[in-house]
């Protein structure tokens, strides 16, 4: 028993979210239940200790980057608002997309905003570049410690050479969508 | 004493007086005397499928009312929220990432979209993920007019309402005080039959004998009276208080049972001290444990412990399934207490389950306890349609080991620069030769319980 019912989620806010997000009616109740059963001190809000709860998360080298991305700047707990918005940029593209919402001048789920969360996965003090450190770190979460610090270094430095087109030793976003032109398949649909 | 009598009250004695009589006459007769003897009235099947063609009959209702609203009605989905595409490997994730034909190769390879993939897994896990669902009660896909299972099914019509409102009358005015008697009878004699109206159980040939051990998929503590029910065993457990410290400590009175502390390490080795010489010794009982350790939700089955399968001799594994549309017999531990649960238990519409009795097992060649507990397990999640999961059920209160988190930057770590010899100072973990690092067991640090029975 609890409140897992969506009577606690206003039609008014379902329909903002709607359109903000593009998701539908009842993909926003079924997220709403899953919002609710992950938010344990049903404050509703959640944690980084609601998000680490998840052991397929926790064990994800990237898991605290991830979680990261969904907390706005400087803050602890995210609503389902936010939460929502950042999942959004995870929903497939379709080919009749319109927006409605003429404010939002790009939906959240579009290419380049796709490509800018994993962007902003690297650029850790958002100044739009990734810097040879971003990179190092990481790599390191990737990788852990089967890899020594010369190799990785090694490996970082080849990956900005490859990309970096205008010489200044680190990654801009233009850069980094061209260089993900390179993979082959969408993953991120 | 005379300031008692008022007019009316010798009347109200009276009827209370024959109201509780006729009461006790009923239940004797109808439940009680039968259930000893063994006798049944086909009661039950009525009431069941009565109950089910009612059930049905609300959820077409709710979806008659939710489409004039011109939504769709929430319905669980069996298989997750998201549609997830077959399960593959990191390696074969990322080949089809970088479109690259050749596989690993002398030089490290990496490309800054690598990270797709790492962040699609977290945020599917961060949507549904196949752990935390387990420890809470099971969604159902029609409503069986409980409140305590209402998810999205508002008022829809007078009708339902009416009908939800009967059904609370029967519940809590005819079946929650015929069963709470019952209990009251039953639990002075230590038997607890009270929420019992269907059971059917098969393959009795099966059944466990002296000398063997017998294992079980966990979802509540009435699995021990299903079983015992059906024959005698001795326990292993986790030593409670309230109640049922209570029931354990006149439990040990008729029969030897193991209970320990989960806590206390020293404790570990003295219980599978105990459950050895019981077991070597053919007259007594056997024994009955629950490896998961813990009660799950009743649609999967979570990692075994393999204490108990370390023991040399033959372990007899049982498959229960309880009905979710009767009522959820899930005990949530972290959520209420035993006699809460007995009192959602006793006010449902009835618990039912279906309890298989698999042929025995023995620990083969070359098998270490790992191994055979794992495969033990697949045999009961077979029989009864759950899901085999390898995840630790020790996960409803504790953190995951990062030594899982280790494995997978192990793998992505072979992408980049191929096999390798790993300046490694990991632990030396038994890897197992598959690519999917939850299988892999870490058997060292165990500091979980290895055969554990309650919570």
């Amino acid at each position: 028993m609890g409140s897992r019912a969506s009577t606690l989620l206003r039609e008014e806010e379902i329909e903002e979210i709607k359109k903000e997000t593009g998701f539908s009616h009842s993909q926003i109740t079924r997220l709403y239940s899953r919002f609710t059963s992950l938010d344990k001190g049903e404050n509703g809000t959640l944690s980084r200790e609601d998000f680490q709860r998840i052991p397929e998360l926790a064990i994800n080298p990237l898991g605290d980057r991830i979680i990261n991305a969904f907390f706005p700047e400087g803050e602890d707990q995210v609503n389902f608002r936010g939460f929502m918005r950042t999942l959004a940029h995870f929903r497939p593209i379709e080919d009749n997309e319109k927006s409605k919402n003429a404010a939002v001048s790009e939906p959240l789920n579009s290419r380049t905003n796709k490509l800018l969360f994993a962007f902003r996965l690297y650029d850790l003090d958002r100044d739009d570049k990734i810097s040879r450190d971003e990179l190092l770190q990481v790599l390191r979460m990737m990788v852990g410690v089967n890899i020594s610090d010369e190799q990785l270094g090694s490996i970082a430095d080849r990956t900005i050479q490859e990309a970096d087109t205008n010489g200044d030793n680190s990654i801009s976003f233009n850069e980094f969508i061209k260089a993900s032109f390179v993979v082959r398949g969408n993953c991120m649909t | 004493m005379t300031w008692f009598t008022f007019p009316g009250d010798n009347l109200l004695c009276r009827c209370l007086g024959i109201s509780i009589t006729a009461w006790l006459t009923l239940l004797f007769v109808f439940i009680i005397v039968p259930a000893v003897l063994g006798v049944s009235f086909g009661i039950r099947r009525l009431y069941m499928r009565t109950l089910l063609k009612i059930f049905e009959w609300a959820t077409s209702r709710m979806e008659m009312g939710a489409k004039e609203k011109n939504q769709q009605l929430h319905k669980p989905y069996s298989n997750g929220i998201i549609a997830k595409e077959s399960p593959s490997s990191l390696q074969q994730e990322l080949q089809e990432l970088r479109g690259s034909a050749s596989c690993l190769r002398s030089e490290p390879e990496f490309e800054m979209a690598d990270i797709f993939y790492f962040c699609r897994r977290g945020v599917e896990s961060i949507l549904d993920d196949e752990v935390t669902k387990r420890f809470s009660a099971q969604e159902l896909e029609s409503w069986n007019l409980l409140t305590r299972s209402n998810y999205n099914f508002r008022h829809i019509s007078l009708r339902l309402t009416v009908l939800w409102g009967l059904g609370v009358l029967i519940r809590y005015g005819i079946l929650l005080p015929l069963r709470v008697t019952l209990a009251i009878t039953g639990i002075s004699l230590l038997v607890v039959l009270t929420t019992f109206v269907g059971f059917l159980p098969n393959r009795e040939e099966n059944k466990p004998k002296n000398g063997g051990i017998c294992v079980s998929n966990h979802t509540t503590p009435i699995d021990v009276i299903i079983l015992a029910n059906d024959g005698c065993y001795s326990m292993v457990g986790q030593v409670h208080g309230g109640l049922m410290g209570m029931m354990q400590r006149a439990m040990v009175k008729s029969s030897p049972h193991i209970w320990f502390e989960r806590s206390e390490v020293k404790d570990r080795h003295l219980v599978a001290k105990r459950l050895s010489d019981h077991v070597a010794d053919k007259t007594k009982q056997p024994i009955l444990i629950f490896p998961e350790g813990t009660c799950i939700n009743n649609t999967s089955v979570m990692m075994f412990k393999k204490g108990s399968f370390e023991i040399a001799c033959t372990v007899y594994p049982v498959a229960i399934k309880y009905d979710p549309r009767f009522g959820d017999a899930f005990w949530n531990s972290s959520k209420f207490g035993l006699v809460n649960y007995l009192l959602r238990m006793m006010s449902s519409w009835a618990i039912v389950c279906s309890v298989w009795y698999l042929p025995p097992m023995n620990r083969e060649e070359g098998e270490d306890a790992m191994q055979f507990a794992n495969r033990v397990k697949a045999a009961i999640a077979v029989q009864g349609g759950l899901v085999d999961l390898i995840w630790d059920g020790g996960l409803k209160r504790a953190k995951v080991k990062d030594a899982f988190k280790e494995e997978q930057q192990k793998l992505y770590s072979k992408v980049l620069v191929g096999e390798q010899s790993d300046t490694t100072h990991l632990e030396d973990e038994n890897q197992e030769e598959d690519e999917n690092p939850e299988e892999d067991e870490n058997t060292e640090d165990e500091s979980n319980q290895d055969s554990t029975k309650g919570q």
